[in-house]
């Protein structure tokens, strides 16, 4: 099959589909009541579930049900109402069942606006909801890498029996691009026996399986939360993701930057480039794991003089930058928010004025 | 080569679905491209814009500050996004709402009566495709043959309406050959 | 002489940590018994809420997911939604169901989702120690009504089943109790008929239970089984509410 222009949102619902995932629940909050729209009409299609919750708080419980029962289940939504549902996120964490959650993040805090804004990073990559949990997270930066990280996550989140969030902004879900499905990102669900609540008649053993997040005894839940752990770690260890671009030669600066704002900054770059100034960026494409080592041994390159994290937000990803460069060299910020978007022109009057200064 | 087109006009003057058409075409013909709506509230009744950026190298920023061309649907459209036009570029000006011009004399403005033309055309609604066709005859930025088959194909599902804008496209390209 | 009273195989062999004179144990046998009667074992998923029955699948021998505060209908409806072919059921309380999951379990109940629910109302918040629930009877002493509850200031108590009788939605409503062996009788008849609608994918059920909590009632298990015929159950008046039109036959 060949290129199809599409929104994103409306990508982002197919790629699920072709994924295998036929199972969606959610409440309509812009600027993502596309997915819902469409699904609303391709799960006729295709024989699967869709169903519009009562509200986000209870579509969190719709997917947590749903994968606790084993089935491949997804939802979408948008910054105020991924708060809604960062209760059962703990939840699903802590009772390890796979899920894919998309945020299509809005200005914030409170109502904010329905503009492009990346103001839930903290939310994604360090909670949002109660207690020691970490999402697996992946920021696209375009409405292909948006269909890929969609049909990636569900095998991620099976391999882990973890959340993961696909956090793009409101561009990536209101922009239209040329998108392919690709079918080697389709991969089988993993057997689920061993624990989802399939039914004991549907499983060889007797024993009921159990969905659970209580652990009273401080010793088992401490021993739960060093399970936990041990899987972030390994995420840490295996699944860390990164665009690096201009890195290759000599460089005077390095960007930081994600999503829709990296694009941004992949134009400035360009530009600085034929002005004879060189500057080198680190995408990540995993916001949890964060590419720490890439932005370390980028930032510690000889002749790089700053690190700068540009952000649709007002300093969140900074303090990762700063945690992963630890002291190499200098680490500043600077990003809009609330639906402004900086302009290539507006990225190289910062970075030369960073280099001046 | 990388070209920016801001398509902006009131909500209902069907500004997304040329946008979309335009980004097709340009698809279809082995570019990359972008198409990027406002959207929120002003979708409903108010203004509305977007923008098709194409080029042959994949599209970094999705947010340009200076289009190459601009086709103005109404007049706030046109006061908004003329100042902002690059030099050289093409400003389209739907005359039969915008009593006055983009005071540029570095842009190649064409002004012509869209939905007038449209509606000798046979429907209002078919200004958009008016004006779409007068842009890339104009412009060149893509072949009239492929942009003539993106229109019928968008029209496939609702394929009485085919003739009404294949009439629509021949007086838009006629107009901006002979303005 | 063979066995005449056995643990249904749809309980585990486990003591419960229910207080004496709560009615927990028996409604958890009923719900048991009714799954065994069935033959539905194998294929069914209960759902524990937040409150004293958080426990519950210590002792039920069948899959069971935990639920958040109030939240098990909507964890229902997304097992229910992606397999119909499962039974599930909710057991909640009433500071679970009739307050803080007010919202889960009427839009559950509207939508008409085919699962169960067993709702044990005994007017209090029980595991937090015994604080007013929205159907704790007016003038009640709670440990957060101390001066009884006081209506002008919070309202009357909450009659969830015939709020959810008011649906449109077809279902089968019914408030039961299991305080006296003739109630236990009727409530088993009642919950043995939830699950057959549910398995004839017919409607929502919905069980209510008028149950007893002697431990934060500060009472005797025989005083909480007076309080609850003589203050309770004339408020909270047992039968059904709401049934499913009879089905055509074929």
């Amino acid at each position: 099959m060949g290129k199809v222009l599409m929104k994103g949102n409306e990508a982002i619902g197919e790629a699920a589909i072709r994924a295998g995932c036929l199972n969606y629940f959610a409440y309509p909050i812009t600027p993502q009541s596309e997915v819902a729209e469409y699904l609303s009409r391709r799960m006729d299609e295709v024989g699967g579930v869709f169903l519009q919750g009562e509200s986000e708080v209870a579509v969190g419980y719709m997917i947590f049900g749903a994968a606790g029962c084993g089935a491949r289940v997804f939802t979408t939504s948008s910054s105020p109402g991924i708060s809604l549902m960062s209760e059962a996120l703990s939840y699903i964490t802590c009772a390890q069942c796979p899920a894919v959650f998309v945020n299509i993040m809005r200005g914030g805090p409170g109502l904010g606006g329905i503009l492009p804004s990346q103001g839930d990073y903290f939310q994604a990559t360090k909670g949002g909801g109660h207690g020691d949990y970490r999402l697996f997270v992946m920021a696209p930066a375009s409405v292909q890498e948006a269909v890929q990280m969609v049909m990636e996550a569900f095998p991620i989140a099976e391999k882990y029996r973890n959340p993961v969030m696909i956090l793009g902004d409101g561009l990536i879900g209101q922009m239209m691009e040329p998108v392919e499905f690709p079918e080697d990102l389709v991969v089988k669900p993993t057997n689920k026996d061993e624990w989802a609540t399939n039914g004991i008649g549907n499983r060889s053993d007797d024993s009921p399986n159990l969905v659970k997040s209580l652990f009273l005894d401080p010793v088992q839940l401490n021993s739960h939360n060093l399970m936990l752990k041990a899987k972030y770690d390994r995420m840490r260890r295996e699944d860390v993701r990164y665009e690096a671009y201009n890195t290759d030669g000599d460089y005077r600066a390095l960007i930081v930057s994600y999503g829709t704002m990296s694009r941004v900054c992949r134009t400035a770059i360009d530009f600085l480039k034929e002005e004879g100034l060189e500057v080198a960026m680190i995408r990540p494409q995993t916001l949890f794991p964060f590419p720490e080592e890439a932005v370390r041994d980028a930032a510690g390159k000889a002749g790089c003089q700053v690190a700068v994290s540009i952000e649709m937000s007002m300093g969140q990803m900074v303090e990762d930058v700063e945690r992963s460069i630890q002291g190499r060299c200098p680490v500043e910020w600077y990003g809009k928010c609330g639906g402004e978007v900086p302009t290539p022109e507006e990225i190289m009057d910062v970075v030369r004025g960073m280099l001046k200064g | 080569m990388q070209s920016e087109v801001m398509f902006a006009g009131f909500g209902g003057q069907g500004i997304l679905l040329s946008a979309k058409i335009l980004a097709y075409t340009a698809m279809e013909a082995g570019y990359e491209v972008v198409w990027i709506p406002s959207y929120g509230p002003e979708m409903r009744g108010g203004t509305a814009y977007c923008m098709v950026i194409m080029s042959d190298r994949p599209i970094g920023s999705p947010i340009v500050k200076n289009p190459m061309h601009l086709v103005a649907m109404n007049r706030p459209s046109l006061e908004k996004f003329a100042p902002v036009v690059k030099p050289g570029g093409v400003v389209l000006i739907n005359s039969s709402l915008i009593p006055v011009r983009s005071q540029r004399d570095d842009v190649d403005e064409l002004a012509i009566p869209v939905n007038d033309m449209a509606i000798e055309a046979g429907s209002v609604r078919s200004a958009n495709i008016v004006a779409l066709s007068a842009f890339v005859a104009r412009s060149g930025v893509l072949s009239i043959d492929d942009l003539r088959e993106s229109v019928k194909k968008e029209f496939a599902r609702k394929a009485k309406l085919i003739p009404l804008n294949m009439e629509a496209m021949d007086r838009g390209i006629e107009a901006a050959q002979n303005a | 002489m063979g066995k005449t009273f056995k643990r249904p195989e749809a309980l585990k062999d486990n003591p419960t940590h229910y207080c004496p004179g709560c009615t927990h144990g028996v409604i958890h046998r009923l719900v048991a018994e009714v799954i065994d009667e069935l033959g539905i074992r194998g294929r069914t998923v209960g759902i524990a809420p937040v409150g004293c029955a958080v426990l519950a699948y210590n002792y039920f021998n069948v899959d069971f997911q935990e639920a958040a505060h109030g939240r098990a209908p909507a964890m229902a409806t997304g097992i229910k939604r992606v397999r119909p072919d499962l039974m599930v059921f909710t057991y909640q309380g009433d500071g679970d169901l009739a307050s803080i999951g007010m919202g889960e379990i009427i839009h559950a109940a509207n939508r008409g989702e085919k699962f169960t629910t067993i709702f044990v109302n005994n007017a209090v918040y029980g595991m937090t120690g015994g604080q007013m629930a929205p159907t704790t009877m007016p003038d009640q002493r709670t440990s957060t009504s101390p001066f009884g509850r006081d209506v002008q200031a919070v309202g009357m108590p909450v009659k969830m089943a015939e709020l959810l009788a008011a649906l449109q939605t077809p279902a089968y409503i019914t408030r039961q109790s299991v305080i006296k062996p003739k109630y236990i009788n009727r409530a088993k008849k009642a919950i043995h008929k939830a699950f057959s609608y549910q398995m004839e994918n017919r409607c929502f059920s919905f069980v209510e239970v008028v149950s007893t909590c002697p431990t934060n009632w500060g009472m005797t298990p025989l005083d909480a089984v007076e309080w609850t015929e003589n203050t309770l159950l004339p408020y909270y008046q047992l039968g059904d509410c709401k049934t499913p039109e009879p089905r055509e036959e074929a």
